[in-house]
């Protein structure tokens, strides 16, 4: 579905992110994975046209930069790592804006679908009886899912997520990784995600990009790519030692 | 789901309150009329009759009246770009005088009287087209200045760039105004902010340029529901992020531009109205827009009848009131929402 070759960004004479290609298939969830820095929401950032890059993405063999920004949201959607709604906006006018792109620009009123829509994504992320609720009452975890019913009621094909669970309780991680799997078990659907903990994008991965220094260190299937060496190499110490250690503490 | 825009009985109630505030000041004054004989005077007025016998028709028809057009004009124009730049840049406290606009727009102005700038044959179009001029530059130097001290476009940063570019017009101003020679009682009485000087030309400008630059910002009601949620989810959702931006920065300058070039600097108005307004509507601009205009226009109009009726018979200039009213409501504001963040 998404195609990218060589995309580079640099902020000044800094190279963030360098040459970076890869391609995502229809049902996969790529994670992106790698230490502090390695670049990993800047090429979020690049993929949603929020930062200027070198290289070619295409999506649907058409390059990005000539979809116009609504075509371009009704197949893409970007779900960031916490908001801050500075206004009283209620949840259900943030789900609401994710049907903008439907409703053709400037001229309001014709998304024949829209109210189905955002009734659906409001149920299933469970924030139906919040509807008519601020978002400045919101707690982070509410927060997080109004603005992931408002990604689900733009209805795209891929999803682009930085850290979308970051910061959250534990309930909350697993319930926003549980409904995103849910959403991508539907056919013609894909994930990208900047995952920080590797034990979930392990979890729900299928393949993975392990980032350093801006470079793609290694890419493929997610347990190819999670190898006691790789994760040696990138995070610089023993990952899988860690890791086993942590689990014991439990046992 | 509810509609987000406003049924029609709420325009009804709000043109109720306008006309009343409107009527209310062609009545008072210096020399107080009976409502019933001002609208006799417009009556006839609109049926092309002579003002009854006994009621001085002229004070009404030829100052109170257009004074009264202009000042409900700008206060909507002003209180209308408050909320698009507060929704724009995600920023309650921005606004035309917050921001600098105004004293850039007030710099123009003063430049094109100072050195002489008119059009051959539009008597006001010099000034207006330099107050709209300096009134974007000011408004692009103001963002860029910001933009470089941090990437973020934060609160802090934009208020203190548009503080430090207020001092900095309005040095300018005092530069000219010392070597000005004879022109300086009309850049003088400019400044003040006076509406004594209005008339139907100006009212008629006025309309037009609320009626074209409102239509582009009340069509860009949803966009700026989207910036005043985050630019990045802006762009997400599908927004032409850079094209809007750019669309509602030109009608804001053009509409403080002329607000600015008729009236002189009134502060605050842009800033206070649209606060009040989003305490009563809520934050989405399909009501928060239309709703701002009307109260700008409320609150102005009554701001010019506090000014001059209360010392009268000496006429306080507009801005003196409006700054005066508006300083305290921004501390307020301004407090609290220290306080929650």
């Amino acid at each position: 579905m998404l195609t990218a070759q060589g995309i580079t960004v640099r902020y000044g004479d800094k190279t963030v992110v360098d040459g970076v290609s890869f391609s995502l298939r229809e049902g996969e969830w790529l994670m992106l994975a790698g230490p502090n820095g390695a670049g990993k929401s800047t090429l979020v950032s690049a993929l949603s046209q929020g930062a200027a890059y070198a290289g070619k993405i295409e999506l649907d063999g058409r390059d990005l930069r000539a979809y116009k920004p609504s075509e371009l949201a009704r197949k893409v959607g970007v779900l960031s790592q916490g908001h801050e709604a500075g206004y009283a906006f209620t949840v259900e006018e943030i789900v609401s804006l994710g049907r903008y792109a439907y409703r053709g620009g400037f001229l309001s009123g014709r998304d024949k679908d829209g109210e189905k829509r955002i009734n659906q994504a409001l149920a299933d992320t469970g924030m139906d009886a919040m509807r008519k609720k601020s978002v400045l009452t919101l707690s982070g975890g509410e927060m997080q899912r109004a603005f992931l019913a408002q990604v689900f009621a733009q209805s795209p094909q891929i999803l682009l997520l930085d850290e979308p669970a970051n910061h959250l309780d534990l309930i909350y991680q697993k319930h926003i990784f549980s409904l995103i799997r849910d959403w991508l078990s539907l056919p013609g659907r894909a994930v990208l995600s900047v995952v920080h903990d590797l034990s979930l994008a392990k979890r729900y991965g299928t393949d993975a990009i392990l980032m350093s220094g801006g470079k793609a260190v290694a890419q493929g299937g997610i347990n190819a790519v999670f190898t006691p060496e790789n994760l040696d190499r990138v995070y610089g110490m023993d990952v899988y030692g860690w890791m086993r250690d942590s689990l014991k503490q439990w046992e | 789901m509810k509609s987000e825009r406003f049924r029609w009985y709420t325009y009804g109630l709000f043109s109720l309150a306008l006309f009343g505030a409107m009527l209310l000041c062609v009545c008072a004054g210096s020399v107080s009329v009976p409502a019933g004989d001002t609208l006799s005077v417009l009556w006839n007025a609109l049926c092309g009759k002579p003002s009854p016998d006994g009621i001085s028709g002229a004070i009404i028809l030829s100052v109170r009246l257009p004074r009264v057009f202009c000042v409900a004009l700008i206060g909507a124009a002003l209180s209308l770009c408050g909320a698009a730049m507060q929704g724009l840049l995600r920023n309650p406290l921005a606004d035309g005088s917050t921001l600098g606009v105004s004293s850039g727009a007030s710099l123009g102005a003063v430049m094109a009287i100072a050195f002489g700038v008119s059009i051959p044959s539009l008597p006001y179009a010099g000034t207006m087209a330099m107050a709209m001029l300096f009134a974007f530059l000011s408004l692009m130097l103001i963002l860029f200045l910001a933009y470089l001290l941090d990437k973020s476009l934060s609160t802090s940063s934009i208020i203190l760039i548009g503080v430090i570019f207020s001092m900095f017009a309005s040095s300018v101003i005092s530069l000219i105004i010392a070597f000005a020679g004879e022109k300086l009682k009309s850049i003088t009485f400019w400044t003040m902010g006076s509406l004594s000087g209005s008339n139907y030309a100006y009212a008629l400008i006025l309309a037009l340029a609320l009626l074209i630059c409102g239509a582009v910002i009340l069509r860009c009601s949803q966009e700026l529901n989207a910036f005043a949620v985050g630019e990045d989810n802006a762009r997400s959702v599908g927004v032409p992020v850079r094209r809007v931006k750019l669309t509602i920065l030109i009608a804001v300058s053009v509409l403080i531009g002329i607000s600015v070039s008729v009236g002189g600097t009134i502060g605050f108005v842009g800033l206070v109205t649209p606060h009040i307004a989003r305490m009563i509507v809520g934050p989405n601009h399909k009501k928060l827009l239309p709703a701002s205009m009307f109260s700008g226009a409320v609150f102005l109009l009554l701001a010019d009848l506090v000014g001059r009726t209360l010392v009268s018979p000496i006429e306080l200039p507009i801005g003196v009131v409006t700054s005066l009213v508006g300083s305290v409501i921004f501390v307020i504001v301004f407090y609290k929402n220290r306080r929650k963040g």
